[in-house]
């Protein structure tokens, strides 16, 4: 029992350890991208190639002064951050990362838990995810925060649908709504490693679910709720300090956490070359994959303009979401005749 | 005591307190976060009876999607629990409330102590449920053998109210505009001129 408790203890500390390291790198990565896209070098002062740029930012935001305006929901203004940094975290829990090893003794696995219903449970963190910013719109009292709440809640709504119809595909080809499996499913032990990846039999629900995830994380060029020119900040205007910093982090595990899950169902989690020989090889693998989505996240945000209100209602509503029955309609088919 | 009874009271407690609060507050918007709150815990539950797919469901479709929609109009019609909700009730509706819930408190104990429920063990705090109760094999066999029929109906009631909310937030002085947003003397002119812009 203890001992069970203390082997949680351990991988629940170093998966956050990571999460959380992830995250304050993801705001360099992010810069010094969008820098480089713009024709800019990006943060470059603190430390080597601004590496210490994360840790000066973190100071800066705990020094400063924690400001809460007059006509906030006091209750409300401060669960708000909270709401919207916590479940960006959980859904790590059930995202495996490696292949079961032996250390010292025991048996590891190298999942936090392992639920058959792993894929469901990550859908259910995220929906809660849109109450953080829906509260902080809410009770900023502030009409920019407002409609960057109302804005965000309509958008989550109408883009959940499609985020959730995109991975039936997978779902229907491999049986089964666990991760551990989704991943042992897509192992090869060709050359071509790759070869039994689910993005290949599911081009298009991969290509949904990575537009969906983009607004589901509200990002460029979905990000309506903060979209700046518009809006000042959207539903953190009214947020400083630590609380401020809270949903900036919640962002990025946000981001990360999309794009793992991402890779976990289609592009084969952490399998890759040499996984049965080298132990703990799986977390470089997923962490690489995981590297490549976000690159791809910051890429669109440097490229793509804003949508407008109404583009982004029709986009989600009128192609996203027939694309996504039309591929699970297909995917069913070719299921039902054995063609997969 | 161990593990299960302690998780067990934990979350029902937590269930309970979360729907009385909803009732006992003024502020709408928090009225939904305590029905959140009891929802969560009710998952909780659900996952302890081994039911993890009821879980994952409660929180995705009424957490996730149906009370998203509740706070969508609380922000839409701006309430702040500040307004005059409404006079306090007569003292005859007030009685009347109060002996209900009584009777009704009696009603839930003595149909626990006569065991009206018909099970095979004591009832406790836990009942024993068949093996792949609530997983995701035995929801979907049922609705798709037995209850094949109601489930098909369901889903046409459901399909009949989509098309009626297309059809009533379609403006029929412009034809196919789409909006949202409540009566012109909404008290949040700046939603709708938002939200409801051209097609």
């Amino acid at each position: 029992m203890v001992e069970i408790i203390i082997a949680a203890g351990i991988k629940v500390i170093f998966v956050l350890a990571a999460v959380l390291t992830g995250c304050a790198y993801a705001t360099y990565m992010e810069r010094k991208v969008v820098g480089h896209l713009q024709h800019r070098i990006g943060p470059s002062y603190a430390g080597p190639y601004g590496l210490l740029q994360p840790i000066a930012d973190a100071v800066k935001l705990m020094f400063k002064e924690d400001i809460v305006p007059d006509k906030v929901e006091r209750a409300t203004f401060a669960l708000a951050p909270l709401v919207s940094f916590i479940p960006a975290l959980l859904t790590f829990a059930v995202v495996p990362f490696g292949k079961d090893n032996t250390v010292f003794g025991y048996d590891v696995k190298m999942v936090l838990s392992d639920l058959n219903i792993g894929i469901l449970f990550v859908f259910a963190i995220t929906s809660l995810g849109v109450y953080g910013i829906v509260l902080a719109g809410w009770s900023s009292g502030s009409k920019y925060s407002l409609m960057g709440g109302i804005r965000s809640s309509a958008q989550m709504i109408s883009y959940e649908v499609s985020y959730g119809l995109s991975i039936i595909g997978v779902l229907l080809i491999a049986n089964t709504l666990s991760l551990r499996e989704l991943v042992e499913q897509q192992a090869s032990d060709s050359i071509w490693f790759f070869s039994n990846w689910f993005i290949f039999k599911q081009p298009l629900g991969c290509l949904l679910y990575v537009t969906c995830a983009i607004a589901e994380t509200n990002r460029l060029p979905f990000d309506l709720p903060e979209a700046e020119s518009e809006l000042v900040a959207g539903y953190h205007t009214e947020y400083s300090s630590m609380r401020f910093a809270m949903f900036f982090i919640g962002e990025y595990a946000n981001m990360i956490a999309v794009s793992a899950v991402g890779a976990t169902l289609f592009c084969g989690g952490w399998q890759g070359p040499f996984v049965n020989e080298i132990p703990f090889i799986g977390i470089f693998w997923l962490a690489l994959k995981v590297f490549v989505f976000m690159f791809v996240y910051i890429w669109l945000r440097g490229t793509l303009p804003r949508f407008r209100y109404d583009q982004l209602m029709n986009f989600g509503w009128k192609v996203l979401l027939p694309l996504a029955l039309l591929n699970t309609m297909v995917t069913g088919l070719f299921v039902v005749m054995g063609w997969f | 005591m161990n593990l299960d009874t302690l998780i067990f009271i934990i979350s029902a407690v937590v269930a309970v307190f979360g729907g009385t609060m909803m009732i006992a507050q003024r502020n709408p918007v928090l009225s939904v976060m305590y029905l959140i709150l009891s929802l969560v815990a009710q998952a909780v539950l659900y996952v302890q009876l081994g039911a993890l797919f009821l879980g994952a469901i409660l929180i995705i479709v009424y957490s996730g999607a149906i009370l998203v929609l509740f706070l969508f109009v609380i922000m839409l019609l701006n309430l702040r629990g500040t307004e005059d909700l409404g006079h306090g009730s007569q003292p005859i509706s007030r009685f009347t409330k109060f002996v209900l819930s009584i009777l009704f408190v009696f009603e839930l104990i003595a149909v626990v102590k006569t065991g009206f429920i018909r099970s095979e063990s004591p009832i406790g705090m836990m009942t024993t449920v068949a093996e792949d109760f609530g997983s995701v094999k035995a929801v979907a066999t049922l609705l798709f053998t037995k209850y094949v029929y109601p489930f098909e109906l369901a889903g046409i009631l459901l399909l009949a109210a989509i098309v009626g909310a297309v059809v009533m937030t379609r403006d029929s002085q412009r034809g196919d505009s789409l909006r949202i947003g409540s009566a012109p003397d909404s008290q949040a002119p700046d939603i709708e001129q938002e939200t409801g812009g051209e097609q």
